[in-house]
């Protein structure tokens, strides 16, 4: 813990958590999907649910997957913003679900020919965990570099994926893998202290057994 | 070497004879890289963004995104040369509601150390730095106080409503907040102590219960009092009172009433005030409200 995580962060009220926490989750999805979309799908669980309004966390959901940062003075007209873009958005407000998280948020946003779901909850201090990625259980902050690769569950990509990053002197924070079932498809996160480079899509992908990679830099 | 309670703090700030903040620093630039004057550089501009949200706050009503609260910290500003409290104590405290009303308009604040309790260390700092002449560089360094002392709090209790109720917001802001007065008074690092202890034994208790789930009733008053509260500590231990219980552990009990407090009585909006009858009914007000926000968006995207 640092001084500025005390006094800090900057942000638009009024709740770290249901304010600043959901623009964050918006940035995180719209940049875990990585590419240009045109529809949102916004489900929002719990006290994420029953308080939004009041709170503005639809609102600053919707900044984020603008691209707004959490402290951005144009959040509270992220609903005209999103208007004037040619983005659909549709909210879903969940009554209560006890297995998750009190603030959850489900973003699926949608491309041409795919879509991708995140589900995430807000920590409070405006800290949030991606808990799921299309159906893959995960857990990761976005407060570092994250390489999100989604792969075959089979032997040798991981060490392939490990020693690209060795090479490029890229150090990893920490690694975690999920899959569905044995041999099926599976995903991994990596957090890293440096800035993987820009060819790292390109260059991963092209493993047969990589089928996306989606890297968040911070 | 990381420091982690108030009395290896204080005993480092008097062994050299520096202020809290020069510790703080040093401890700060040593645990993430910044340099010190990297380190007052982020927090002048934090403390900018402070005096931004309070003038914002003080000079019109800004009604709440709910509509529930607005225009508080404006109300009392004009009450600041008559009204019984005193101008220091007033000033300090219709600050503090400005930048709550500015955090419940989804306007721009820094959390110190949550959004809840963003109000009472700028209204505290700006009023004390302002009424005793201090320069800004001064002001940020009792900002940097507030920081450690928040950091001491955050390890060894907590600074959630929804683990410790308002004490561990509120609670914590204040004492933060009356520790950099003292600093900016002069006090010692000691004083600086004993004034965050005799803060938090004030609010010691306090739960967390805002009507509706929202970050504005009882809140922006509550901020108020916090600033108040922080000052009159500042104040005690000037005048040489003195904390009974050591710093420490009135934290360390802090905690430990937060724990044991029901979840009811932590940011759940189902006890205390937020339990009353017309709290009650302002909630359904406003859930209904959403629903025909919700359909005009829907329409609205067509």
């Amino acid at each position: 813990m640092n001084l500025f995580d005390i006094i800090g962060p900057v942000m638009i009220g009024p709740s770290s958590s249901h304010t600043a926490g959901a623009a964050r989750l918006g940035k995180l999805a719209r940049n875990i999907f990585g590419e240009e979309f045109y529809k949102a799908d916004i489900t929002l669980y719990n006290s994420f649910s029953k308080t939004a309004k009041g709170h503005g966390t639809d609102k600053a959901i919707v900044a984020g997957i603008l691209g707004m940062e959490a402290d951005d003075e144009n959040l509270k007209n992220a609903f005209e913003l999103i208007k004037k873009s040619s983005i659909e958005v549709n909210f879903d407000f969940q009554d209560s679900n006890r297995e998750l998280h009190p603030n959850t948020a489900m973003i699926k946003l949608y491309e041409k020919e795919k879509s991708m779901s995140i589900t995430g909850c807000s920590l409070g201090g405006g800290r949030v965990m991606i808990q799921d990625i299309d159906g893959f259980k995960t857990e990761f902050t976005g407060e570092f570099n994250t390489i999100i690769s989604i792969q075959r569950d089979k032997p040798g990509i991981v060490a392939y994926v490990a020693s690209y990053l060795a090479q490029e002197n890229i150090n990893i924070a920490q690694m975690k893998l999920s899959r569905k079932s044995k041999g099926d498809t599976a995903l991994m996160i990596i957090e890293t202290d440096e800035i993987p480079p820009k060819s790292l899509k390109t260059d991963l992908e092209k493993h047969e057994g990589i089928y996306k990679i989606v890297l968040s830099t911070i | 070497m990381s420091l982690y309670t108030m009395k290896q703090i204080i005993e480092a700030a008097e062994e050299k004879g520096v202020k809290i903040s020069t510790v703080a620093m040093e401890m700060e630039s040593k645990e993430s890289g910044l340099s010190i004057d990297e380190i007052k550089k982020r927090m002048t501009r934090y403390y900018d963004i402070m005096k931004n949200a309070v003038s914002h706050g003080i000079n019109q009503v800004i009604p709440s995104v709910s509509g529930l609260t607005g225009g508080e910290g404006f109300r009392l500003w004009q009450e600041k040369d008559k009204g019984l409290s005193g101008e220091t104590i007033l000033k300090a405290s219709s600050r503090a509601m400005a930048v709550s009303n500015v955090n419940a308009s989804m306007g721009r604040v820094v959390a110190a150390p949550t959004a809840g309790s963003c109000g009472i260390i700028p209204g505290v700092l700006m009023t004390i730095g302002e009424r005793l002449g201090k320069s800004e560089e001064e002001i940020v360094d009792a900002l940097i106080t507030t920081a450690v002392v928040g950091k001491v709090i955050a390890q060894n209790a907590t600074v959630a409503g929804s683990e410790g109720g308002c004490q561990a917001e509120c609670g914590a802001a204040s004492a933060m907040a009356a520790a950099a007065a003292v600093e900016l008074s002069g006090g010692t690092p000691s004083q600086a102590g004993h004034a965050a202890a005799i803060a938090i034994k004030g609010v010691m208790g306090l739960i967390c219960d805002p009507v509706a789930g929202l970050v504005e009733v009882p809140c922006i008053k509550r901020n108020s009092f916090g600033a108040a509260q922080a000052i009159l500590a500042a104040d005690m231990a000037m005048s040489g009172i003195e904390s009974i219980i050591p710093v420490d552990e009135v934290i360390k009990a802090m905690g430990d009433v937060g724990h044991a407090m029901p979840e009811e009585l932590k940011e759940t909006a189902m006890g205390g005030i937020a339990a009353s009858e017309t709290a009650k009914k302002l909630e359904k007000k406003l859930l209904k409200k959403d629903k025909i926000h919700e359909s005009t968006f829907k329409e609205n995207l067509e």
